[in-house]
């Protein structure tokens, strides 16, 4: 572990909590494009962070310690995930830590200390969000952890670092289990972050509402903190896609010199990874909640199916 | 010193199990509820950490050989110490430390009589699960097998007052004497015809490919009886509801896992060929008995089935390693081999830890609030945080969540999956993936059932009536449980340590270890294979984690002026809020009811319009009863009508099949 990765680890913890809302506005915008409105503004979600963290923070009488402990615990699970992740370069200090595996776990971990949270006022919603998000969960997290199953077996490790040097290095190769694995994790993507199909981010008070019910009794400070551990959890789960599908233009270990392009080709990547979600969301309807398990297993049949076309056929 | 220097491990466990009778018989005459409370179950906690200690000397060091001139003339016990029995042993005084100095403060209410012949079962249980261990011939193996499964037996049916109770405690032991038996009968394949039913006999005999394959069912059999693999796992939601909560933790924490010891023993140790699809048929059982159990325990409405239920998931995830670990082995691929090995064995001394301290907490909720179903329950972090917050550790660990232990030895087994070699036959290879898929679908389920479990019981608010007098747990819970959760969370920390204590058991079993490349990179790197394969460090994680939450909560401090208001609920400004609008458990695992309909004979009351009273009921019945059980009770009973026929109680009739008998003897013989 040298002084270099060290720095190198530390300027990508700063750049994914910076970024994290900058991505999340960018999607927004282009949503708004794409339905002919002007939009709020790619800054909106700094804003909204900042309006928020000025209010006074509400707290209902029967809140245990687990609720007002919740949002940081998240804040910190978002922020390990997304600076994880190489997106910038591989081989970085924190990297032989965590491996995709454990990173699963950590989204499992913040999923359940949401849910716990959530049901912890004891309101209606609360508890029924908390359903629908383990609903939701247990369907998406095994099929993530297949779409990583494939990429690992492809590179023959689990490591992150590992699958990203491999991928990036071999020539344009069309794996079709890799194809399989895209479209699950695309899907599982959506569900995870609370996007149509699947969930409505932009709405309150729908009785489909399964992120928006969980967090209703957080205001202010906690409510920021949760706003901005989702948008690190999107950038988080959109540096994956970038770096298992698209991981061209990553610099390798201790190549300083290839940091600005990959700073670069990341932001590029972003904002096109950006707008088609936003279009994604745009072209599809929201599902009914009871259709939501069989979206879900689809996904997981699909990256199920990719790691059967790895196996059997060999790539 | 010099005595002490020539004290071999066996010795002092032999000494620990002498310790344990003793105390077992001190607490049936004393039947005084203070000595007993305060002095036998404290001093038999000291007896299982002087085991723990014997057993870690034990592990790795050279197999200790004893015979007792015990038993029958001619026919003594004999006893052997190797580090399987070592890494069991430790298993078990680990645990039962915990588990002993629980129920040190949760007995305080029983009196007399009752506590006395509790104690006395409960330290004969003790005693008769660590001989289990060290038997070295199948006679004094089956004798402590029925010592264990008559002591747990009475354990069970504590509160025989209570019809459910003694039900259930018939099933268990109904379902104990059939496992029995087809170990007895495996034991006497295994002797191969030498009629010397010593180990060391068995270890030596050849079976051929046809009675080996018929030794190791009838041990899955017979092992899976008492492990409750589907579909023999029906005793378990009947008994371990109706023991007393610390008898539970020890039966699920402690008890299974002598099932496992036992399938272990006789594939990896007594026979010596094996064949894959042993392996294969292991590792299927353990995936339908993985799933099976997480999907029955999401739909639970009462907590100790619930849990019930989550062992059998536990023992499925185990019975997977197993699996795996036979597969490898008969193909040659030892370091995998001992990956899964050390995956299987790791996932037990995890699942002591955890289901022994879920079951004790709830045994201080029952104790707290009198009420065992889920629907009643709620909001009980607030008159008992201490105990809530124990809990919180133990649900967290068995959902499989980082860092805690639950997550480490998934990981090992996932890895095991993952880095699994090119096997010989094409659909082996198709196997491995969906057999990966399905146990991450039952890992991922068991978030769902402890957010249910945990969230439903210690968060919200109490659905029914209000629990102000609940009290919070005293000093002897708080230890024993607080122990319990230590051991979840440095299990789950320092994963390097725990796999070289496993070393010594799959070298003795796979001939390879884990050790040398899981601590190449030093301790705090868990490396199963190489560095570039797949790494984890529990430790750093937790700290960066725990460094997170400190630096975001300095920072909000620094910039965020700290105004706080306390006002009602919101809950999108409905004005009418009860708790009873909260998810009940029904509820809360209404969505795997409705995903997984086929699989429950539900059965659903629903109100009319013209209800005075309109009441919903709805229950999920667990067809095996329907296809497997209920039939065969009722060949079983038809059989018996037909042999009862015999019966006329008139004395020449019975003179008359003597006769009859002798005759025919007399033919055979001649």
């Amino acid at each position: 572990m040298n002084i270099s990765g060290i720095l190198l680890q530390l300027f990508q913890n700063t750049l994914v909590v910076l970024v994290a809302p900058l991505l999340l506005g960018w999607v927004n915008q282009c949503r708004a494009w794409l339905q002919n409105r002007t939009g709020p503004g790619i800054l909106r979600p700094y804003l909204n962070l900042f309006k928020l963290f000025q209010k006074d923070a509400v707290l209902a009488h029967n809140a245990s310690p687990l609720f007002r402990f919740h949002p940081y615990i998240l804040f910190a699970c978002m922020w390990l995930a997304a600076s994880l992740v190489p997106v910038i370069a591989t081989d970085l200090p924190l990297s032989p830590a965590v491996d995709v595996i454990v990173l699963v776990g950590i989204f499992a971990l913040a999923r359940v200390f949401i849910s716990l949270a959530a049901m912890d006022i004891g309101t209606s919603f609360g508890t029924l969000g908390a359903r629908r998000e383990m609903l939701v969960g247990f369907l998406a997290e095994p099929a993530l952890l297949m779409v990583f199953f494939t990429a690992a077996a492809i590179s023959h490790s689990t490591s992150l670092s590992t699958i990203v040097e491999t991928l990036a290095h071999k020539q344009f190769v069309l794996h079709p289990s890799l194809a399989f694995a895209a479209i699950a994790f695309i899907m599982v993507l959506l569900a995870e972050n609370a996007r149509i199909p699947v969930d409505n981010p932009s709405t309150h008070l729908e009785l489909t509402m399964i992120h928006e019910a969980m967090i209703l009794e957080y205001s202010a400070r906690h409510l920021a903190l949760i706003e901005w551990a989702s948008a690190l959890k999107l950038l988080a789960f959109s540096t994956i896609g970038i770096a298992v599908f698209l991981p061209w233009g990553i610099a390798e270990a201790g190549n300083w010199g290839a940091i600005p392009l990959a700073l670069v080709a990341l932001f590029l990547k972003l904002a096109a990874a950006g707008a088609g979600l936003a279009l994604l969301e745009t072209v599809s309807a929201k599902m009914r909640i009871f259709r939501v398990p069989e979206f879900m297993g689809t996904a997981f049949l699909l990256a199920v199916l990719g790691l059967l076309v790895h196996f059997l056929h060999g790539s | 010193m010099i005595f002490v220097s020539t004290l071999l491990p066996i010795d002092v466990a032999l000494g620990v199990i002498v310790y344990w009778l003793l105390l077992a018989f001190a607490g049936l005459l004393l039947q005084n509820t203070r000595t007993i409370t305060r002095v036998i179950f404290p001093a038999g906690a000291a007896g299982a950490l002087v085991l723990a200690a014997a057993a870690l000397s034990g592990l790795g060091g050279p197999a200790n050989v004893a015979v007792l001139p015990l038993g029958l003339p001619d026919l003594p016990f004999h006893l052997r110490m190797d580090s399987l029995s070592a890494f069991f042993m430790l298993l078990l005084g680990a645990a039962s430390i915990g588990i002993s100095l629980y129920s040190a403060g949760y007995f305080r209410d029983y009196e007399g009589n009752e506590l006395g012949l509790l104690c006395f079962e409960y330290h004969i249980f003790l005693a008769a699960m660590a001989l289990v261990f060290l038997a070295d011939d199948a006679y004094l193996f089956m004798v402590a097998w029925e010592a264990m499964a008559l002591s747990s037996y009475f354990l069970v049916t504590t509160d025989h007052v209570v019809p459910e109770i003694r039900r259930a405690g018939f099933l268990y032991l109904l379902i104990a004497h059939v496992g029995a038996i087809a170990i007895l009968m495996c034991f006497g394949v295994m002797q191969g015809g030498h009629g010397d039913y010593t180990f060391a006999t068995m270890r030596n005999a050849h079976l051929n490919e046809l009675w080996a394959s018929v030794t190791f069912l009838l041990a899955l059999f017979g092992f899976g009886a008492k492990a409750g693999i589907v579909p023999l796992h029906v005793w378990l939601p009947e008994a371990h509801p109706a023991a007393p909560s610390p008898v539970s933790a020890m039966m699920s924490g402690i008890m299974l896992k002598t099932a496992i010891y036992g399938i272990l023993r006789v594939t990896f140790d007594l026979i010596d060929v094996q064949l894959w699809w042993w392996g294969v048929l292991a590792l299927t059982l353990g995936l339908i008995t993985a799933l099976f159990g997480v999907i029955f325990a999401a739909v639970q409405t009462d907590m100790k089935r619930l849990l019930a239920y989550s062992s059998i998931e536990n023992i499925g995830i185990i019975l997977v390693g197993i699996g795996l670990a036979i597969t490898f082995h008969v193909f040659r691929k030892d370091a995998v081999a001992a990956l899964a090995l050390t995956a299987t064995l790791y996932h037990a001394l995890n699942h002591a830890f955890m289901k022994g301290l879920l079951f004790l907490g709830t045994g201080s909720v029952l104790h707290a609030t009198g009420e065992r179903k889920l629907g009643k329950l709620g909001g009980l972090i607030h008159p008992m945080p201490k105990l809530a917050l124990l809990v919180l550790v133990g649900a967290l660990a068995i959902a499989g969540l980082p860092p805690l232990n639950g997550f480490v030895s998934e990981w090992l087994i996932l890895q095991a999956f993952l880095l699994s070699p090119g096997l010989p036959h094409s659909y082996l290879n198709m196997l491995i993936p969906i057999a990966a898929a399905a146990l991450v679908l039952a890992s991922a389920l068991a978030g769902y059932v402890m957010v249910k479990f945990y969230g439903v019981i210690f968060l919200g608010q109490p659905r029914e009536g209000k629990f102000e007098d609940a009290h919070d747990i005293g000093i002897w819970e708080r230890i024993g449980l607080g122990w319990l959760a230590l051991g979840c969370i440095l299990l789950g920390v320092f994963p390097v340590f725990v796999i070289l204590l496993i070393d010594p058991v799959t070298q003795l079993m796979v001939g390879h270890t884990l050790g040398g490349s899981a601590a190449q990179t030093g301790w705090l790197w868990l490396t199963p294979l190489e560095p570039g394969r797949a790494s984890y460090s529990p430790l750093i994680l937790f700290l960066i984690v725990i460094v997170g939450v400190i630096f975001t909560m300095l920072a909000v401090k620094k910039f965020y002026h700290g105004r706080l208001r306390h006002g009602p609920a919101w809950d999108c400004g409905f004005p009418e809020q009860t708790a009873r609008m909260q998810d009940t458990a029904e509820g809360f695992g209404q969505p795997i009811r409705q995903i997984f309909e086929p699989f429950f004979g539900v059965t659903r009351i629903v109100p009319t319009p013209f209800d005075k009273h309109p009441h919903y009921r709805g229950e999920s019945r667990d067809r095996i009863w329907d296809y497997a059980y209920l039939p065969i009770a009722s060949v079983t009973e038809k059989l018996s009508a037909l042999i009862g026929r015999l019966q006329h109680g008139r004395i020449h009739i019975y003179l008359l099949y003597s006769f009859l008998t002798l005759l025919a003897l007399l033919a055979f013989v001649r």
